[in-house]
């Protein structure tokens, strides 16, 4: 019995029929479609894009090279050196991200002690020469100071969730 | 001699303006199969180039006819070069005896048929060509199964086009739309309908389009008989492919759906008021119907397996239009509705 009803589904295509008509309906669904450079999808505030290092309000830098983010970085990313500064505190002197090396988990910034290393939500940027996927100190904080205003809000919209 | 002159350049003529709105078609065939099936997956298809993507098909061709040319070392070169101009030129010969409109067609002969089933025959060189030449074993497989499809597919397709000349006892294509003068219930689609749905599945098949598609078959042999090929050549190809499509489509029409007849001919009041509009675009609009059918099918059905293809093809669809032939027989000498 069973046989015979799938012989006349599909002998006289009503399977077929029956998927016609769902793709029919689909072809005036309304669309999902983002149109990119116009559009853009929702971020989150925990987006996890290009690095960034922070400064305090009063443009001391955050970081006090501990060195908990090169040690928890998975990928082995992240190259730190220190060194003692004239007023006496620790400071880096070389802080460097290799882009192509990061996975972008996100475990520096949760690591750090002083919110210094901090995920952008910038995620279209482009190298155009060999050797630029390698971040240093200078440009980090330049891209710290560039974001603060989001970077700020983003971390204070999740501080209670912290 | 002038007499003859004259009569040349009016064919020519004639040519360019079939081959030239053929091949816009064309161009706006495939604008119309990438939007369609965007939608049919909640996209929205090309929108860029120009107003809604309109200019994309123009993009599409500048950038195949600057690329280069490749010719694998091993291939042969001249049935390399050759093979695409095998598979277009039918392609594009067969539109000689479409008829448009009343008298509106190229060559008026008697054979008509006849010669757009030989014409559909010869496409199959130009792809089995392409596959051997290039000496590639994806462009080998899929000519081989390319070969056995369109062979298998062409004996039901020559049998439903059987029945419908055995109804309008003529080879001739105009003659064959006037039989079906009337509205659309007069038309051949009714009383032949089993083999108007199999000469439109061997249509399909014939082409080589979705879900018949193993000649190409992206997932296992990466583009079958065209891997080698690419710019010009390559563009070649797809042109034949889709004049093929917008040829079956055509015929779709003119054998099965009144041809350029309007869908209420005949009926008093309102058959007059839509036979205003020219034949011509009646023709278009159900060769639009069928196109957008293929589109649909390509956006629907997943491919099948080679061996299904030929179980569909001889214990299905021949045995089909054997069967209904045999009834339209008897219909015939019955004598049974406005038909026969």
């Amino acid at each position: 019995m069973r046989a015979l009803r799938d012989f006349v589904n599909s002998f006289f295509l009503i399977e077929l029929l029956r998927g016609l008509a769902l793709t029919g309906r689909y072809l005036f669904k309304r669309k999902f479609t983002i149109e990119y450079p116009e559009e853009r999808a929702p971020q989150s505030n925990r987006f996890r894009g290009l690095h960034a290092l922070r400064r305090y309000p009063n443009g001391e830098e955050r970081c006090i090279a501990c060195k908990l983010c090169e040690a928890v970085c998975p990928a082995l990313a992240i190259t730190i050196d220190s060194a003692q500064r004239a007023d006496g505190s620790r400071r880096t002197t070389r802080y460097e991200i290799d882009l192509f090396k990061c996975i972008y988990c996100g475990f520096c910034e949760e690591s750090c002690p002083v919110d210094s290393i901090v995920l952008t939500r910038v995620h279209e940027y482009f190298m155009e020469k060999r050797g630029e996927n390698i971040i240093n100190k200078p440009e980090l904080l330049k891209l710290g100071e560039m974001y603060e205003a989001q970077l700020a809000a983003d971390r204070a919209m999740d501080a209670p969730y912290r | 001699m002038m007499a003859e002159i004259q009569e040349l350049i009016w064919i020519v003529l004639k040519i360019v303006a079939i081959a030239i709105p053929l091949i816009l078609a064309v161009a706006y065939m495939t604008y119309a199969e990438r939007k369609v099936i965007g939608w049919i997956q909640v996209r929205r298809g090309p929108n860029r180039v120009g107003y809604l993507g309109l200019l994309q098909p123009f993009a599409d061709v500048a950038k195949l006819l600057l690329k280069e040319v490749l010719i694998p070392t091993q291939a042969n070169k001249t049935l390399f070069i050759v093979a695409p101009l095998l598979a277009i030129a039918p392609a594009m010969a067969a539109w000689a005896v479409m008829p448009f409109g009343a008298g509106l067609v190229l060559a008026d002969i008697n054979v008509g048929l006849l010669y757009i089933l030989a014409m559909t025959s010869m496409g199959v060189y130009g792809i089995i060509l392409a596959g051997w030449s290039s000496n590639s074993k994806y462009a080998l497989l899929g000519a081989m199964r390319t070969g056995a499809q369109v062979v298998s597919y062409e004996i039901a397709m020559g049998f439903a086009l059987v029945g419908v000349l055995m109804a309008a006892r003529s080879l001739n294509l105009s003659e064959i739309v006037e039989a079906q003068a009337g509205p659309f219930w007069n038309w051949y689609w009714l009383p032949l309908l089993p083999l108007f749905i199999v000469y439109w599945i061997s249509g399909v098949a014939e082409t080589n389009r979705a879900p018949f598609d193993v000649a190409e078959g992206e997932s296992e042999i990466v583009a079958g008989f065209h891997v080698e090929y690419s710019g010009t050549t390559f563009a070649l190809f797809f042109l034949a492919e889709y004049a093929n499509m917008i040829l079956i489509s055509a015929l779709a029409s003119v054998m099965f759906m009144g041809g350029w007849y309007s869908p209420f001919h005949g009926i008093p009041v309102i058959g007059p008021i839509f036979d205003l509009v020219p034949g011509p675009l009646w023709l278009f609009a159900k060769m639009a119907f069928f196109l957008f059918c293929y589109i649909w099918f390509r956006g629907t059905f997943p491919r099948y397996r080679y061996d299904q293809i030929m179980r569909l093809g001889w214990k299905v669809l021949i045995p089909v239009t054997v069967v209904w032939l045999i009834v339209e027989s008897v219909m015939i000498i019955f004598k049974i509705g406005p038909w026969f």
